[in-house]
Parts: C-alpha cells; sequence; structure tokens
C-alpha cells in the first residue's frame, strides 16, 4: 500500500496535469499535455537518442577526467604542507566563481565542439570532488592515528589502511554532487553554443516554439541526472559497506 | 588453561625483560599542553620506575593526567621537561614491543575483527601464517572465535573490547598499555572483562600498565596501586597490592583488598575536601 502511494501521487499529478491543460485550453506552445509531450518523444525518437548520447558522454567523460584529476591533487594536499597552503586557497578562491558564467569564455577559447563541453564539466565537478576528498582524509579519528602511531606504521601504511578507507564515504558524496553538476554543465554549455545535445534541442525547439519537444528534452535529461546518480549510490553501496 | 603458541612462549617471557628490572624509568617528567596564558599544567613533575613483569595500576580523578601519562610512556607524547627511559634507553617515539588499549576500541569498521586483531602483523609485516595462528588462538581465548569474520559493529561493546585486547596483545608485546580499557562498558561487562584479564595476565606475565578512574579496578587487577592527585597530576599513593593470585571474584571480599581500597579512598576524598 504504502510503496504505491508515491506512483500513484505521480499519476494523479499527471491526469490534473492532462486535465487542467484541456478544460482551459492551454495552446500546445505554452504548456503542451503529457499526452502531447509522449507524442512528440515518439516521434523525435531517433533525434532525441542522438542528442542524449552527446549530452550523456559530454557528462561521463568530463567526470571521469575531473575525478581523475583532483584524486591525486587531494592527496598532495591533504599530504603536502606547502601545497596546501599555496594551491588550497587558490582553488578555494576559484570554487566561488559561477562555473558557467565562464561557459562563453571556454567556448571563446576552444571553439564550439565536444572538447569545450567537456572542459566546463571538468570545472563543475572537480571542486566537489576536491574539496570532499580532502575533508575525508582529514577526518580521521585521532584514536585511530594514535594506533598507527603506537605501532610505528610507515605513513604510506597509514595512508592505505586508515586513511583511504575512511576518506571512501567522503569521495562517494563529492561524487554524487559532482555527478549533478556534470549534467548541468553540460546542458549549460550547449546552451551557449553547439550543434547538438539536448541542450541544444532545448534551446532550438523553444526557439522554434516546439515547446512539446523542449519537454521531452526536459524529460530525458531528468531521467539521465536521476540514472547518473543512482549509478554513483550503487557503486557506494558495493564499496562503502560498512556504517561510518 | 589451554595451551597455544604462547604456551611455547612462557619461557621467552623471562627473556623480555628479567623481572624485577626497570623497563620504564621517569625521572622529573612533567608535561603543559599550550601556551602564553592558555597554558595548562597537566602532570608532574613526577618520578616514576616500573618493574618488568609487574602489574601497575594507576588511579586519580578525571583531568589528573593519568591519560597523559600513559601517552607519554606510550611516546605518543613528548615530556615537556624530564627524562624517560624504556628498558634503559631513552625513550623517543612509540615502540612495536608496547602493546596499547585504549578506552574506545578503535576497531576498524570497514574491517572483520580477524583482520582486526591481525592489523599490528600486516602493519609491521610480521610472517602471516604464525600470526594468524597466534590471532585465531587469542579469539579462541576471549570467546571470539566464532565472530572472527564479523564486522566490529555487529558484535557487543564488551566483545570489542575484547578484540582490541587480542589486537594489542598479537605482536607479543614486552609491555601492555591500558588506557580505561573498560571505561565505555556496562558495570557487568566490566567486571566479567577485568577478571578475564586478570586471568590473561596471570598466563601471559607481560609489564602492565592500566590506568583507570575505578579503585575496585585497579586493586584487583594490580600488584602495585598508584594514586595520582588532581592537576597537575602527582603520585600522591604508591604500595604494593599484596593480595594472592589468581584473583577472583572472592578477592574483592579480602579484608586486605578492603584495606587498600580505603587508603586509595581516603587520599582521594581527603584530597576533594581541601
Amino acid at each position: 500500500m504504502t510503496r504505491a502511494t508515491t506512483p500513484l501521487l505521480y499519476l494523479l499529478l499527471l491526469i490534473a496535469w492532462e486535465g487542467s491543460v484541456r478544460a482551459f485550453k492551454i495552446p500546445g506552445w505554452m504548456l503542451p499535455a503529457p499526452s502531447a509531450i509522449a507524442a512528440t518523444a515518439v516521434d523525435w525518437a531517433p533525434d532525441l537518442l542522438h542528442h542524449s548520447l552527446v549530452t550523456l558522454s559530454e557528462t561521463v567523460v568530463g567526470f571521469l577526467v575531473a575525478l581523475a584529476i583532483s584524486l591525486p591533487l587531494a592527496i598532495l594536499i591533504a599530504f603536502t604542507v606547502t601545497l596546501r597552503r599555496l594551491i588550497y586557497p587558490i582553488l578555494l578562491g576559484l570554487q566561488s566563481v559561477p562555473k558557467v558564467a565562464l561557459a562563453p569564455l571556454v567556448i571563446l577559447w576552444l571553439g564550439i565542439g565536444v572538447l569545450p563541453k567537456i572542459v566546463i564539466v571538468i570545472l563543475v565537478c572537480f571542486f566537489p570532488i576536491l574539496v570532499n576528498v580532502v575533508a575525508g582524509f582529514e577526518s580521521v579519528p585521532r584514536a585511530m592515528l594514535d594506533l598507527m602511531h603506537s605501532m610505528k606504521a610507515p605513513e604510506a601504511a597509514i595512508f592505505r589502511r586508515l586513511r583511504i578507507p575512511i576518506a571512501l564515504p567522503h569521495l562517494f558524496t563529492g561524487c554524487k554532487i559532482a555527478i549533478t553538476f556534470a549534467v548541468i554543465g553540460a546542458v549549460i554549455s550547449e546552451f551557449v553554443a553547439a550543434q547538438d545535445g539536448l541542450g541544444y534541442l532545448i534551446m532550438i525547439s523553444t526557439a522554434q516554439s516546439q515547446t512539446p519537444l523542449a519537454f521531452a528534452a526536459i524529460i530525458v535529461l531528468t531521467l539521465i541526472s536521476i540514472v547518473l546518480f543512482y549509478a554513483v549510490e550503487f557503486l557506494e553501496r558495493r564499496f562503502v559497506t560498512w556504517t561510518p | 588453561m589451554k595451551s597455544g603458541p604462547l604456551a611455547a612462549r612462557s619461557s621467552a617471557a623471562e627473556q623480555h625483560g628479567q623481572r624485577g628490572t626497570p623497563i620504564i624509568e621517569l625521572a622529573g617528567v612533567s608535561k603543559t599542553f599550550g601556551s602564553g596564558e592558555q597554558t595548562t599544567h597537566a602532570l608532574g613533575p613526577l618520578d616514576l620506575t616500573i618493574e618488568a613483569g609487574s602489574f601497575v595500576s594507576i588511579v586519580g580523578p578525571s583531568g589528573c593526567g593519568k591519560s597523559t601519562l600513559l601517552r607519554l610512556i606510550a611516546g605518543l607524547e613528548t615530556p615537556t621537561q624530564g627524562q624517560l627511559r624504556r628498558s634503559g634507553a631513552a625513550l623517543d617515539g612509540p615502540s612495536r614491543e608496547v602493546g596499547i588499549v585504549f578506552q574506545d576500541h578503535v576497531l576498524f569498521p570497514w574491517a572483520s575483527i580477524l583482520d582486526n586483531v591481525m592489523l599490528p602483523a600486516d602493519v609491521m609485516g610480521l610472517p602471516r601464517q604464525a600470526a594468524l595462528q597466534r590471532a585465531q588462538w587469542l579469539l579462541e581465548l576471549t570467546g571470539l572465535k566464532d565472530f572472527a569474520g564479523h564486522r566490529p559493529d555487529m558484535l557487543s561493546g564488551g566483545m570489542k573490547q575484547r578484540a582490541a585486547f587480542c589486537r594489542a596483545l598479537l605482536a607479543d608485546p614486552t609491555m601492555l598499555l591500558l588506557d580505561e580499557p573498560f571505561a565505555a562498558l556496562d558495570a557487568l561487562t566490566r567486571e566479567e572483562l577485568s577478571l578475564e584479564l586478570s586471568r590473561l595476565w596471570q598466563e601471559l606475565r607481560r609489564t602492565a600498565l592500566l590506568i583507570t578512574h575505578s579503585i575496585d579496578e585497579a586493586v584487583l587487577l594490580g600488584d602495585r596501586l598508584i594514586v595520582m592527585s588532581r592537576r597537575p597530576g602527582r603520585i600522591g599513593l604508591d604500595i604494593p597490592i599484596d593480595l594472592p593470585r589468581p584473583r577472583d571474584v572472592n578477592t574483592e571480599n579480602h579484608p586486605r583488598f578492603l584495606q587498600i581500597k580505603r587508603a586509595a579512598r581516603d587520599l582521594l576524598f581527603a584530597r576533594d575536601k581541601s
């Protein structure tokens, strides 16, 4: 019964949406009915698929590159005092820059291909991962460090046996934030200048008053975002099997 | 008692240090934390000699610096003043000859009980097969054999602390430092575990230093009772606990037990009034 409550609620909202669009005769270019959106989605399925794959690949590649850059940097920041003093303030300052505001500049520098989109996704993903992993390395309880030190554990052993497991849940927290940011980053960069991708499709279809198509693209985008988030959460549950 | 890897070692126990020779020596040791206006004089100056093979209990009120004393002897802190020696040499940091049991079990939640107990072997690079045998023997001795594969959060507080004892004993240390090891447990488990520790010590005969705020525990377990005064911690009383071993529940009714206990209480409460 309770399991069915949420889907039922969604269904009711959809019916209310469909009903009010019909009852108040709202024009389709302003707010299309769910049935109209569904019909458009079916008609445009091949194009939706193509644009989805473009946005998905930008998102995933950008996220993975951000992960690959931020992990070693987090280790350097957490364990070398000099780098920490030099780099961390700069990074924290950069973190305050709204990255989407940089999108036009990045496209100015790198053109309108796939590369600038990936760069923007990297910029957006990078900080949440870095900040969380650094915080993770630092959240090692003092008693656990005392235990390792009392055994004269070499720093490498402390890192491998203590700091990595302690930082792992923090890494996943950062990744979950980053993956949702990544989708936003990809779409915004496609808004600025692109020839394909779901962001481009939304821009074009709203400009041409093909509102049902814009809605279909937004729904696909939402689904991508949800699927990616749960993919990260699935990995988290595979790797973090204890309660931190 | 079951025979095991330790039975063969019992003769080795004597090699670890002649009974009666000083293993830890403190001369004029004091410790202050912070600087300027924020300075806290936590401990000393105090002199203390711990003899190899003895079980020394230190009781004191909260904040008397008894944990600081243990951390100094463990090499986890350096004294502000004075000299510390371990086995005749200046003490300059932790030693693999010392096993510590902390107030909290400090087990890694991501590792099984066996892996937690094996941690010293992994960190110190001890021969794996022998260490594994010893770990299994220790787990059997403490009744944890069936829980070797479990994660710590599946175990009760007492069992977790037993596992922490196994871990501290894995590398066969010459000396055990016990920093209020029963403080986080309920009264019944405390008593059960301290009697167990007494039996374990009876078999192992390693030098042990117990820090506690329970007079009963201190007297039940130790050969020697040291009562510390309030901050900055100094030694207020230092008497031998000449109770027969092995000790059990009945020891607590021994007239000498009550006598020693009263002496410690008198000192602690007298200081409270002044």
